[in-house]
């Protein structure tokens, strides 16, 4: 694995870049990467990374660049390669072949899924928190909670909380180190549309207010965080990227979701000139449907 | 109740307690109660070997659990069969082979019951050294690696995302685990020294709210469990390891009982 960093970046002050819709392209997406070298104004970048893991390729050619401020969403399927491409991104598993570029001093939060936290050490809320900066203070602690709206769960268990609170704890936690990236895998999983709305309001208030980039990763194909500035396609190699189509714009899933939880929620339309066979191998195009997902 | 032996044997048992608490709280929050039980196991050998070739017992226990401990983490790579089944597979080749070389040991003849089950009142001013300077350095040790240890065991990839060198903190714990039940089962035995790591972590859980106090309160139910229990182990004449287990037992039932009742009056 190279990995180097790159030159310390200024982080733009105006909104995040644009991005050209990739909706319509059906390319084998490249994540919105520039073909070689990281995008100068990315906090951190994949190229061309590959892996294999006992023989079964994992991730194949995946190059993503991460702006600042900006949001991206990861989805795909089961087995898709997501949590593999977070752990390569985080540093904690090398790649085989390819490259990771990490902005200098780049700070990261990352929140984990709900599901593999520990319950059996006995923990408050404030502590775990805690564990996320040795330097974190009582206020910094305070207030990581009260912006992801968990504060009065200060002095709790984390044993004791909701699947819906543990997420925001967790949130509290990734947030309290003031990172310039966040990484959340899959924060909304066993969540109803409207908690994953309400997740998803939170997290664009956190890159507004912060100016922090979002990785998101998601395995629902279709209902997406609508503030997404990408919307990345994984099933083993990216399968296509684009914008996502705000679900408030269509009256029928506005009154299905409500008008509330419409606002934040957005739906993808995937771009596919290829299926994966069961094995999920890419075979060559067919027919193309637009909208169709990759079969596992 | 005066008499040298009994002294020896509860300042042991009470050196014992205090060690095995923090450690034993790892134990039960990584999940690695039967690996501790494995590492236990194998003790037997290094007990058959050191009383053949007349070493040490602690220290041929220590490279055994050593080498055990080892042989685990080269095992726990490959994905045909699960750790769990390694481990019981491990566990039981272990104490087959033990009970073998024992019984192969010449000389004078091998209490088999005494290594199993511990023989505390047989502990020597050599054993109590072991426990106060083997024990101290476990307790630093165990201290030392406080936070990423905590860090890691409630969720491996987040500590290491957060700087934590995941692996070195797993392999200092490793080999504090193999020193403490090398340790412990000259005292308790090779088949009780996990239950004497485990019931007062898991005694202590119900009634602590951060994982310092959990550490404390497994160090008192330890101590307590010790006292009393050499009490009984002496009035009925009982032997003293499992007397001691007993008394940890019943210890965690009526702690845990609170909260088994919660969940049936649901």
């Amino acid at each position: 694995m190279q990995e180097r960093t790159q030159r310390p970046l200024e982080r733009p002050v105006a909104a995040s870049p644009a991005h050209e819709a990739c909706a319509g392209h059906h390319d084998h997406g490249d994540g919105g990467a520039a073909a070689s070298g990281a995008a100068p104004s990315a906090l951190a970048s994949l190229r061309g990374v590959s892996l294999a893991i006992g023989g079964r390729k994992i991730l194949d050619g995946i190059s993503l660049d991460i702006g600042a401020q900006e949001i991206v969403t990861v989805i795909g399927p089961n087995g898709a390669g997501k949590t593999t491409l977070i752990r390569v991104l985080l540093g904690l598993q090398a790649p085989d072949a390819g490259e990771i570029w990490r902005s200098e001093g780049l700070v990261v939060g990352y929140a984990p899924q709900r599901f593999d936290i520990d319950k059996s050490i006995p923990m408050t809320v404030a502590r775990f928190v805690a564990m996320g900066r040795v330097s974190a203070s009582n206020t910094d602690i305070a207030d990581a909670l009260k912006e992801v709206g968990a504060a009065k769960l200060e002095e709790r268990q984390i044993s004791e909380l909701s699947g819906g609170e543990l997420q925001r704890v967790i949130l509290a936690r990734a947030i309290v180190r003031k990172p310039a990236l966040l990484i959340l895998d899959e924060p909304v999983r066993g969540v109803d549309y409207s908690g994953e709305a309400e997740l998803y309001t939170l997290i664009g208030a956190l890159r507004s207010d912060h100016g922090m980039g979002v990785l998101l990763v998601s395995h629902d194909l279709h209902v997406v965080m609508a503030q997404s500035d990408r919307v990345i396609c994984l099933n083993r190699h990216i399968c296509c990227s684009g914008v996502p189509q705000s679900v408030a714009q269509h009256p029928e899933y506005a009154r299905l979701f409500g008008s509330q939880t419409a606002r934040a929620l957005g739906v993808y339309l995937h771009h596919h000139d290829h299926r994966h066979d069961l094995s999920g191998v890419p075979e060559p195009a067919r027919p193309r449907v637009a909208g169709r997902i990759p079969p596992e | 109740m005066g008499e040298p032996f009994v002294m020896r044997a509860l300042l042991a048992g009470l050196g014992l307690a205090v060690i095995a608490a923090p450690l034993g709280c790892f134990v039960m929050w990584r999940r690695m109660a039967y690996y501790g039980e494995t590492v236990a196991q194998s003790g037997l050998i290094g007990i058959a070997v050191g009383l053949g070739l007349s070493l040490n017992l602690t220290l041929s226990v220590l490279v055994v659990t050593l080498a055990v401990s080892g042989l685990l983490l080269v095992l726990g790579r490959q994905k045909l069969v699960p750790l769990d089944s390694v481990l019981g597979i491990l566990a039981h080749s272990a104490l087959a082979l033990g009970v073998i070389v024992a019984s192969l040991v010449r000389g004078p003849q091998v209490d088999l019951m005494a290594f199993l089950f511990g023989d505390i009142f047989a502990v020597t001013t050599a054993d109590l050294q072991w426990v106060l300077i083997g024990g101290l350095a476990a307790l630093v040790a165990v201290l030392g690696i406080w936070r990423p240890l905590l860090a890691l065991s409630l969720h491996e990839d987040l500590a290491a995302a957060e700087g934590v060198p995941v692996e070195r903190v797993k392999l200092v714990f490793m080999l504090v685990l193999a020193l403490v039940v090398a340790i412990a089962i000259k005292i308790v035995g090779v088949l009780l020294t996990i239950a004497f790591l485990i019931i007062p972590a898991a005694a202590a859980r119900p009634l602590s709210e951060t994982p310092e106090q959990m550490a404390f309160f497994a160090a008192i139910f330890g101590m307590l469990s010790v006292a009393m229990g050499l009490f009984v182990s002496i009035s009925i004449d009982a032997p003293g390891g499992p007397s001691i287990v007993l008394v940890l037992s019943i210890l965690f039932l009526s702690s845990i009982l609170p909260s088994v009742l919660r969940q049936i009056a649901r």
